[in-house]
């Protein structure tokens, strides 16, 4: 039952990201993409992680789209934008048909089981998934945590520069 | 609640981080600086990150340790993400070098660009803070988040001049192909995650030893094959090297002359580390790899760069054959092959800064006239600067007694002892491709008349500092190169 689930989140995560590109109007592509992000959120839960399954929705289905998507209106981009790159799409067309049939083969030679980290399901289940990830952010991922607020600011900035009338 | 009390503090140990922490302290000092000056005013800032530069070198310094990179030297910190060992000592003076280079020849440029905005200068030193974490990083999460902050504040230096085409396109060319550069090494980070349950590259690499069913796993296969792509995206390696052209022409000449050695240096420090270390156990992969990607970048950079008459794009496929020599030392893979890569980056530093300063200084408003023609009698009008940009391309060349031929014959010298005596002979037929279109802008220099005349050059005082800086250290390297070898000995693992 699981399985089949599975199976279904994921074709229409295939279809709807297939949709991105392939759609005529921005905008048409954005909300593809708002479906395939559902559909992410979905596989998150499946893997019992339902912490990050609400952040993918409330940062990337919510905050992120709606930027895109008042981006894509702002620019009034028309369908003339995807003409510009009739050429290109056989070559990407192939390489990814390419890319697939490779995957496949590796998939099916090779093995792709790993080791198991340290967090354990029973682990989870004592602690809880959302004060483990709070944990590990402040202990051992702390220097990759501060660096990310020097990155936001560095980000800030670097907008501000590029963008402000007068600086 | 009582779960939350026993969370295991890790040791913080500034000691591990001081220098960034010095640099990124005094960026974001700097930034206030520049809210609260007079608009168009920015020689004060420069100055003042030149103190940085100076300070933070200082604090660096003070971590080398004589008794070399061996167990236990070093200072390590944050639950081990981060550990500060001669290595990443020895990158962090290239990076600080590359970076005070590059603001002594910018002030008058910004002047001369019309582009006067003090947030440049925090801009320049939150990449050499983000190029110091990927040399210190000995987490995964810290060596991607090092390269975000360095190319985040590279994309905005490379569209910095926002109302020319040239530098927008630059910027946001890099800015594209960066991100989806970026997402292929995130995926190889999450792939060999996956494979080991650990993003420590220390821990990573003892898990693969004692696990050797792993070398063959297909996930850690693409999860190295992927990591690559993101490092070799970085260094302008072939064929992932189409954003560097136009992204160095574009992009403001002092900003294009630092990126193509600190970050560049940065890149190969985290490479190093990561592929060395981490994934050690599949070093006859990543050499079969590489020895072929060697190849390639020596070649496309050296052939395609003798069709270009635009000087600053020359440089840029100079550089990735540069980045192709240093290649070869890591395909060897010895003492004698990675300290010279650690000792090629700090020649190609002084080199290669050195040549675009002299572009800086020759460039009029626009930099329309950078190209061959317009260096035609350049030597006899600009005497000093015609010697010292001959003198940076012998060195680029390879000639001696300079800094390129010392850096070239170590690398070389340590694929031919680690048995990859193609390598170096395609490598040395290389640099005699590369004479041609170097010794042409001499020729264009000396052995021509001026088309017109170009006017005044006005000498700076920070640009001409810089070329002085970069001649002495391109001789020093070229002619006692035995005591920064030694260095560069005690720096590797």
């Amino acid at each position: 039952m699981e399985l089949l689930f599975f199976y279904l989140v994921a074709l229409i995560a295939v279809i709807s990201g297939f949709l991105v590109v392939k759609c005529q109007s921005p905008v048409n592509s954005a909300i593809s993409l708002v479906m395939t992000f559902f559909c992410l959120a979905v596989f998150y839960v499946m893997l019992h992680a339902p912490f990050m399954a609400a952040i993918q929705i409330l940062v990337y289905a919510g905050a992120i789209m709606v930027l895109i998507l008042f981006v894509i209106m702002l620019l009034n981009l028309g369908a003339e934008a995807n003409k510009r790159y009739a050429h290109s799409v056989a070559g990407g067309a192939l390489a990814g048909v390419v890319v697939l049939l490779m995957v496949f083969y590796f998939l099916r030679q090779g093995e792709a089981t790993g080791m198991k980290g340290p967090i354990s399901t029973e682990l989870i289940a004592q602690i809880g998934h959302t004060e483990l990830i709070g944990r590990t952010m402040l202990t051992d991922f702390l220097l990759p945590f501060e660096i990310a607020s020097i990155l936001l600011l560095v980000a800030i900035v670097g907008a501000i520069v590029l963008a402000k009338k007068e600086v | 609640m009582e779960n939350l009390a026993q969370i295991a503090m890790q040791d913080v140990n500034f000691g591990a981080i001081m220098p960034s922490l010095v640099l990124v302290c005094f960026g974001m000092a700097l930034l206030l600086v520049t809210v609260f000056s007079p608009r168009g005013k920015t020689t004060h800032v420069a100055y003042l990150s030149i103190l940085a530069l100076v300070v933070t070198g200082i604090v660096s310094l003070a971590t080398w340790t004589p008794a070399g990179s061996l167990v236990g030297n070093w200072q390590e910190g944050f639950g081990g993400s981060v550990r500060l060992d001669n290595f990443a000592t020895f990158f962090n003076i290239v990076f600080l070098i590359a970076a005070g280079l590059t603001i002594l020849m910018s002030d008058d440029y910004l002047k001369r660009e019309e582009y006067p905005i003090g947030e440049y200068y925090p801009l320049i030193l939150f990449t050499t803070a983000g190029a110091m974490w990927m040399a210190s990083g000995t987490d995964l999460m810290t060596i991607f988040l090092g390269l975000e902050v360095l190319s985040i504040s590279l994309y905005v230096l490379a569209g910095f001049f926002r109302r020319q085409e040239r530098s927008n396109e630059a910027g946001l060319k890099y800015f594209l192909l960066g991100a989806f550069s970026t997402g292929f090494l995130l995926y190889g980070i999450a792939l060999i995650y996956g494979v080991t349950g650990t993003t420590k590259v220390a821990l990573i690499g003892e898990i693969l030893a004692n696990n050797p069913s792993l070398l063959t796993n297909t996930m850690t296969l693409a999860g190295m094959g992927l990591m690559s792509i993101g490092f070799l995206f970085k260094i302008a390696a072939a064929p992932f090297h189409m954003w560097t052209p136009d992204v160095y022409q574009g992009a403001p000449t002092p900003i294009t002359a630092f990126m193509s050695a600190g970050p560049k240096a940065a890149a190969f420090a985290a490479f190093l580390r990561v592929f060395v270390i981490g994934l050690a156990g599949l070093q006859d992969q990543w050499t079969s790899l590489l020895w072929i990607l060697a190849v390639l970048t020596m070649i496309v950079g050296n052939v395609v760069a003798i069709y270009q008459t635009n000087l600053k794009r020359m440089l840029a496929y100079s550089s990735i054959a540069h980045a192709g020599y240093a290649l070869v030392g890591m395909v060897a893979a010895n003492a004698i092959g990675l300290s010279g890569i650690l000792f090629y980056m700090l020649a190609y530093t002084f080199m290669n800064l050195g040549a675009f300063a002299i572009l800086v200084l020759a460039g009029k408003k626009g930099e329309d006239n950078l190209t061959l023609d317009g260096f035609a009698g350049f030597g006899f009008k600009r005497p000093f600067l015609g010697v010292a940009m001959s003198i940076f391309l012998l060195s680029l060349m390879g000639i001696p007694p300079t800094a390129g031929f010392t850096a070239k014959f170590y690398i070389f010298a340590g694929a031919v002892e680690a048995g990859y005596i193609w390598l170096a002979i395609i490598g040395v037929l290389n640099s005699a491709v590369s004479l041609y279109y170097y010794l042409r802008v001499m020729v264009y220099m000396y052995f021509r008349d001026p088309a017109e005349d170009y006017g005044w050059v006005k000498m700076h005082a920070g640009a001409v500092l810089s070329i002085v800086v970069a001649i002495i250290g391109v001789f020093y390297l070229g002619i006692i190169p035995g005591a920064v070898m030694e260095f560069a000995k005690l720096a590797i693992f």
